[in-house]
Protein backbone atom coordinates (compact mmCIF):
# COMPACT_ATOMS: atom_id res chain seq x y z
CA UNK A 1 0.00 0.00 0.00
CA UNK A 2 1.48 3.33 -1.09
CA UNK A 3 1.31 6.13 1.16
CA UNK A 4 -1.33 8.45 -0.07
CA UNK A 5 -3.66 5.75 -0.28
CA UNK A 6 -2.96 5.27 4.04
CA UNK A 7 -3.35 8.60 4.00
CA UNK A 8 -6.59 8.28 2.35
CA UNK A 9 -8.20 5.91 4.61
CA UNK A 10 -7.08 7.28 7.77
CA UNK A 11 -8.74 10.94 6.52
CA UNK A 12 -12.07 9.12 5.56
CA UNK A 13 -12.07 7.01 8.62
CA UNK A 14 -12.07 9.96 10.40
CA UNK A 15 -14.65 12.08 8.49
CA UNK A 16 -17.19 8.85 8.75
CA UNK A 17 -16.49 8.56 12.93
CA UNK A 18 -17.35 12.56 13.12
CA UNK A 19 -20.59 12.11 10.86
CA UNK A 20 -21.48 9.11 12.91
CA UNK A 21 -20.58 11.04 15.97
CA UNK A 22 -22.51 14.04 14.92
CA UNK A 23 -25.46 11.97 14.68
CA UNK A 24 -24.58 9.89 18.54
CA UNK A 25 -24.28 13.12 20.59
CA UNK A 26 -27.37 14.13 22.44
CA UNK A 27 -25.87 18.11 22.80
CA UNK A 28 -26.20 20.42 19.92
CA UNK A 29 -21.82 21.22 21.21
CA UNK A 30 -20.80 18.29 20.55
CA UNK A 31 -22.50 17.75 17.18
CA UNK A 32 -21.12 21.22 16.13
CA UNK A 33 -17.47 19.91 17.65
CA UNK A 34 -18.31 16.35 15.30
CA UNK A 35 -18.55 18.69 12.09
CA UNK A 36 -15.94 20.79 12.74
CA UNK A 37 -13.67 17.39 12.62
CA UNK A 38 -15.84 16.19 9.31
CA UNK A 39 -14.68 19.75 7.67
CA UNK A 40 -10.89 19.59 8.83
CA UNK A 41 -10.43 15.89 7.50
CA UNK A 42 -12.62 17.08 4.02
CA UNK A 43 -9.98 19.93 3.87
CA UNK A 44 -6.93 17.13 4.27
CA UNK A 45 -8.47 15.16 1.70
CA UNK A 46 -8.73 18.15 -0.69
CA UNK A 47 -5.42 18.53 -0.02
CA UNK A 48 -4.25 15.09 -1.19
CA UNK A 49 -6.41 15.72 -4.52
CA UNK A 50 -4.35 18.55 -5.36
CA UNK A 51 -6.75 21.48 -4.81
CA UNK A 52 -5.05 23.97 -2.59
CA UNK A 53 -7.33 26.36 -2.29
CA UNK A 54 -10.41 24.82 -1.54
CA UNK A 55 -8.49 23.20 0.82
CA UNK A 56 -7.95 26.47 2.18
CA UNK A 57 -11.07 28.12 1.46
CA UNK A 58 -12.74 25.11 3.27
CA UNK A 59 -11.06 26.03 6.65
CA UNK A 60 -10.93 29.40 6.79
CA UNK A 61 -14.78 29.90 6.13
CA UNK A 62 -16.08 26.44 6.62
CA UNK A 63 -14.00 25.87 10.24
CA UNK A 64 -13.50 29.65 10.79
CA UNK A 65 -16.87 31.67 10.09
CA UNK A 66 -19.49 28.94 9.66
CA UNK A 67 -18.61 26.85 12.24
CA UNK A 68 -18.03 29.60 14.87
CA UNK A 69 -21.32 31.45 13.70
CA UNK A 70 -23.32 27.46 14.39
CA UNK A 71 -20.95 27.37 17.92
CA UNK A 72 -21.60 31.20 19.08
CA UNK A 73 -25.98 30.68 18.21
CA UNK A 74 -25.46 27.65 20.63
CA UNK A 75 -23.58 29.44 23.28
CA UNK A 76 -25.87 32.47 22.71
CA UNK A 77 -29.35 30.31 22.86
CA UNK A 78 -27.87 27.78 26.11
CA UNK A 79 -28.97 24.93 24.19
CA UNK A 80 -29.53 21.85 26.31
CA UNK A 81 -29.16 18.55 25.08
CA UNK A 82 -32.20 17.49 23.00
CA UNK A 83 -35.16 16.29 24.19
CA UNK A 84 -36.42 12.62 22.96
CA UNK A 85 -39.96 13.30 21.63
CA UNK A 86 -41.66 10.74 18.80
CA UNK A 87 -41.84 11.34 15.38
CA UNK A 88 -44.07 13.18 13.12
CA UNK A 89 -46.25 11.03 11.16
CA UNK A 90 -44.99 12.54 8.29
CA UNK A 91 -41.13 11.27 9.21
CA UNK A 92 -42.52 8.13 10.29
CA UNK A 93 -44.65 7.06 7.23
CA UNK A 94 -42.76 9.16 4.37
CA UNK A 95 -39.17 10.21 5.60
CA UNK A 96 -37.46 7.03 6.96
CA UNK A 97 -38.41 4.38 3.94
CA UNK A 98 -37.27 7.62 1.29
CA UNK A 99 -34.22 7.84 3.48
CA UNK A 100 -33.99 4.10 3.00
CA UNK A 101 -34.56 3.96 -0.53
CA UNK A 102 -32.08 6.58 -0.97
CA UNK A 103 -29.17 4.92 0.47
CA UNK A 104 -30.10 1.65 -0.86
CA UNK A 105 -30.20 3.40 -4.48
CA UNK A 106 -26.91 4.91 -3.76
CA UNK A 107 -25.22 1.62 -2.57
CA UNK A 108 -26.87 -0.56 -5.23
CA UNK A 109 -25.02 2.00 -7.85
CA UNK A 110 -22.37 1.71 -6.33
CA UNK A 111 -21.59 -1.79 -5.64
CA UNK A 112 -23.16 -2.56 -9.64
CA UNK A 113 -21.09 0.21 -11.23
CA UNK A 114 -18.32 -1.36 -13.02
CA UNK A 115 -17.77 1.35 -15.14
CA UNK A 116 -14.38 3.60 -13.47
CA UNK A 117 -14.22 6.85 -13.94
CA UNK A 118 -11.46 7.80 -15.72
CA UNK A 119 -8.47 8.65 -13.85
CA UNK A 120 -6.31 11.35 -16.06
CA UNK A 121 -2.38 11.14 -15.62
CA UNK A 122 -1.15 13.49 -12.98
CA UNK A 123 -2.37 16.55 -14.54
CA UNK A 124 -1.00 19.05 -17.14
CA UNK A 125 -2.07 22.13 -14.51
CA UNK A 126 0.88 23.31 -12.58
CA UNK A 127 -0.29 26.09 -10.71
CA UNK A 128 -4.01 24.64 -9.87
CA UNK A 129 -4.61 27.53 -7.82
CA UNK A 130 -3.49 29.89 -10.47
CA UNK A 131 -5.54 28.51 -13.30
CA UNK A 132 -8.34 28.46 -10.69
CA UNK A 133 -8.38 32.29 -10.27
CA UNK A 134 -7.90 32.52 -14.08
CA UNK A 135 -10.98 30.07 -14.90
CA UNK A 136 -13.56 31.99 -11.93
CA UNK A 137 -12.95 35.57 -13.36
CA UNK A 138 -13.33 34.77 -16.88
CA UNK A 139 -15.44 31.68 -17.29
CA UNK A 140 -17.21 32.25 -14.68
CA UNK A 141 -17.52 36.01 -14.01
CA UNK A 142 -21.18 36.50 -14.08
CA UNK A 143 -21.97 33.66 -11.86
CA UNK A 144 -19.33 35.51 -9.41
CA UNK A 145 -21.07 38.27 -9.60
CA UNK A 146 -24.05 36.87 -9.29
CA UNK A 147 -22.55 35.68 -5.69
CA UNK A 148 -21.85 38.99 -4.23
CA UNK A 149 -26.03 40.05 -5.00
CA UNK A 150 -26.82 36.74 -2.72
CA UNK A 151 -24.52 37.50 -0.17
CA UNK A 152 -25.92 41.25 -0.28
CA UNK A 153 -29.61 39.53 -0.36
CA UNK A 154 -28.16 37.05 3.21
CA UNK A 155 -26.89 40.57 4.80
CA UNK A 156 -30.22 42.47 4.27
CA UNK A 157 -32.00 39.35 5.15
CA UNK A 158 -29.93 38.80 8.51
CA UNK A 159 -30.73 42.51 9.30
CA UNK A 160 -34.25 42.38 9.08
CA UNK A 161 -34.28 38.82 11.42
CA UNK A 162 -32.28 40.39 13.53
CA UNK A 163 -34.48 43.89 13.95
CA UNK A 164 -37.91 42.49 13.67
CA UNK A 165 -38.03 41.22 17.44
CA UNK A 166 -37.87 44.94 18.51
CA UNK A 167 -41.01 46.01 17.14
CA UNK A 168 -43.12 42.91 16.98
CA UNK A 169 -42.57 40.28 19.53
CA UNK A 170 -44.04 37.53 17.90
CA UNK A 171 -43.52 35.70 14.31
CA UNK B 1 -3.01 7.69 -7.60
CA UNK B 2 -6.42 7.03 -5.13
CA UNK B 3 -9.05 5.73 -7.63
CA UNK B 4 -11.77 8.20 -8.20
CA UNK B 5 -14.44 5.45 -6.84
CA UNK B 6 -13.26 5.39 -3.52
CA UNK B 7 -14.03 9.34 -2.97
CA UNK B 8 -17.26 9.42 -4.60
CA UNK B 9 -17.77 6.49 -2.18
CA UNK B 10 -17.07 8.12 0.88
CA UNK B 11 -18.98 11.33 -0.45
CA UNK B 12 -22.24 9.00 -0.39
CA UNK B 13 -21.67 7.38 2.74
CA UNK B 14 -21.21 11.08 4.10
CA UNK B 15 -24.07 12.24 2.70
CA UNK B 16 -26.17 8.91 3.78
CA UNK B 17 -24.90 10.09 7.09
CA UNK B 18 -26.29 13.19 6.36
CA UNK B 19 -29.68 12.43 5.40
CA UNK B 20 -30.39 10.12 8.73
CA UNK B 21 -29.07 13.20 11.10
CA UNK B 22 -31.67 15.05 8.61
CA UNK B 23 -34.27 12.93 9.62
CA UNK B 24 -33.64 11.63 13.08
CA UNK B 25 -32.24 14.60 15.18
CA UNK B 26 -34.81 16.65 16.77
CA UNK B 27 -32.49 19.93 17.74
CA UNK B 28 -33.06 22.77 15.06
CA UNK B 29 -29.56 23.30 15.23
CA UNK B 30 -28.24 19.40 14.79
CA UNK B 31 -30.66 19.55 11.83
CA UNK B 32 -29.26 22.90 10.26
CA UNK B 33 -25.50 21.09 11.04
CA UNK B 34 -26.48 17.49 8.92
CA UNK B 35 -27.17 20.18 6.16
CA UNK B 36 -23.98 21.23 6.18
CA UNK B 37 -22.53 18.16 6.00
CA UNK B 38 -24.33 17.31 3.18
CA UNK B 39 -23.08 20.09 1.10
CA UNK B 40 -19.98 19.13 2.16
CA UNK B 41 -20.34 15.47 0.71
CA UNK B 42 -21.12 16.84 -2.44
CA UNK B 43 -18.43 19.52 -2.45
CA UNK B 44 -16.18 16.11 -2.38
CA UNK B 45 -17.54 14.54 -4.87
CA UNK B 46 -17.62 17.74 -7.24
CA UNK B 47 -13.92 18.10 -6.13
CA UNK B 48 -13.23 14.01 -6.86
CA UNK B 49 -14.78 14.64 -10.61
CA UNK B 50 -12.30 18.02 -11.34
CA UNK B 51 -9.32 16.06 -10.32
CA UNK B 52 -10.23 12.70 -12.57
CA UNK B 53 -11.29 14.69 -15.78
CA UNK B 54 -8.55 17.11 -15.00
CA UNK B 55 -10.85 20.12 -15.15
CA UNK B 56 -11.02 22.93 -12.67
CA UNK B 57 -14.82 23.95 -13.35
CA UNK B 58 -15.63 21.73 -10.66
CA UNK B 59 -13.50 23.24 -8.07
CA UNK B 60 -14.93 26.78 -8.97
CA UNK B 61 -18.55 25.05 -8.16
CA UNK B 62 -17.25 24.31 -4.90
CA UNK B 63 -16.35 28.19 -4.19
CA UNK B 64 -20.01 28.99 -5.16
CA UNK B 65 -21.82 25.81 -2.83
CA UNK B 66 -19.31 27.57 0.08
CA UNK B 67 -21.04 30.97 -0.70
CA UNK B 68 -24.77 29.56 -0.50
CA UNK B 69 -23.75 27.56 2.65
CA UNK B 70 -22.54 31.05 4.18
CA UNK B 71 -25.54 32.99 3.41
CA UNK B 72 -27.54 30.42 4.30
CA UNK B 73 -26.20 30.09 7.67
CA UNK B 74 -26.26 33.83 8.20
CA UNK B 75 -30.15 34.06 7.95
CA UNK B 76 -31.10 30.26 9.02
CA UNK B 77 -29.36 31.02 12.44
CA UNK B 78 -30.99 34.51 12.93
CA UNK B 79 -35.12 31.86 11.82
CA UNK B 80 -33.20 29.79 14.87
CA UNK B 81 -32.82 32.39 17.30
CA UNK B 82 -36.30 33.66 16.33
CA UNK B 83 -37.94 30.54 16.89
CA UNK B 84 -35.67 30.28 20.08
CA UNK B 85 -37.20 33.50 21.04
CA UNK B 86 -40.92 33.24 20.53
CA UNK B 87 -41.05 29.10 20.99
CA UNK B 88 -38.90 28.81 23.98
CA UNK B 89 -37.92 25.65 22.51
CA UNK B 90 -35.51 24.32 19.95
CA UNK B 91 -37.27 21.29 19.20
CA UNK B 92 -38.89 21.23 15.71
CA UNK B 93 -41.77 19.11 17.11
CA UNK B 94 -42.97 22.36 19.01
CA UNK B 95 -42.60 24.39 15.79
CA UNK B 96 -46.40 23.26 14.91
CA UNK B 97 -48.10 26.77 13.90
CA UNK B 98 -48.83 25.18 10.25
CA UNK B 99 -49.38 21.90 11.23
CA UNK B 100 -53.42 20.19 11.38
Amino acid sequence: MNVPLIVFFALAAIAVLGAVSLIWQKHPIHSALSLIVVMVALAGLYLLMGAEFVAAVQIIVYGGAIMVLFVFVIMLLNAGAEERTSFSSLAKFAGVPLAAALLCTLAALMLTSHEQVQTAAQPGVTAPTKALSAQLFQEFVYPFELTSFLILIAIIGAMVLAQRDRKESHL
Amino acid sequence: MIPTNYYLFLSAILFGLGVVAFIFRRNIITIFMSIELMLNAVNLAFVAFSQAWNHLSGQVFVLFVIVVAAAEAAVGLGIIILIQRNRQSLNVERVDLLKL
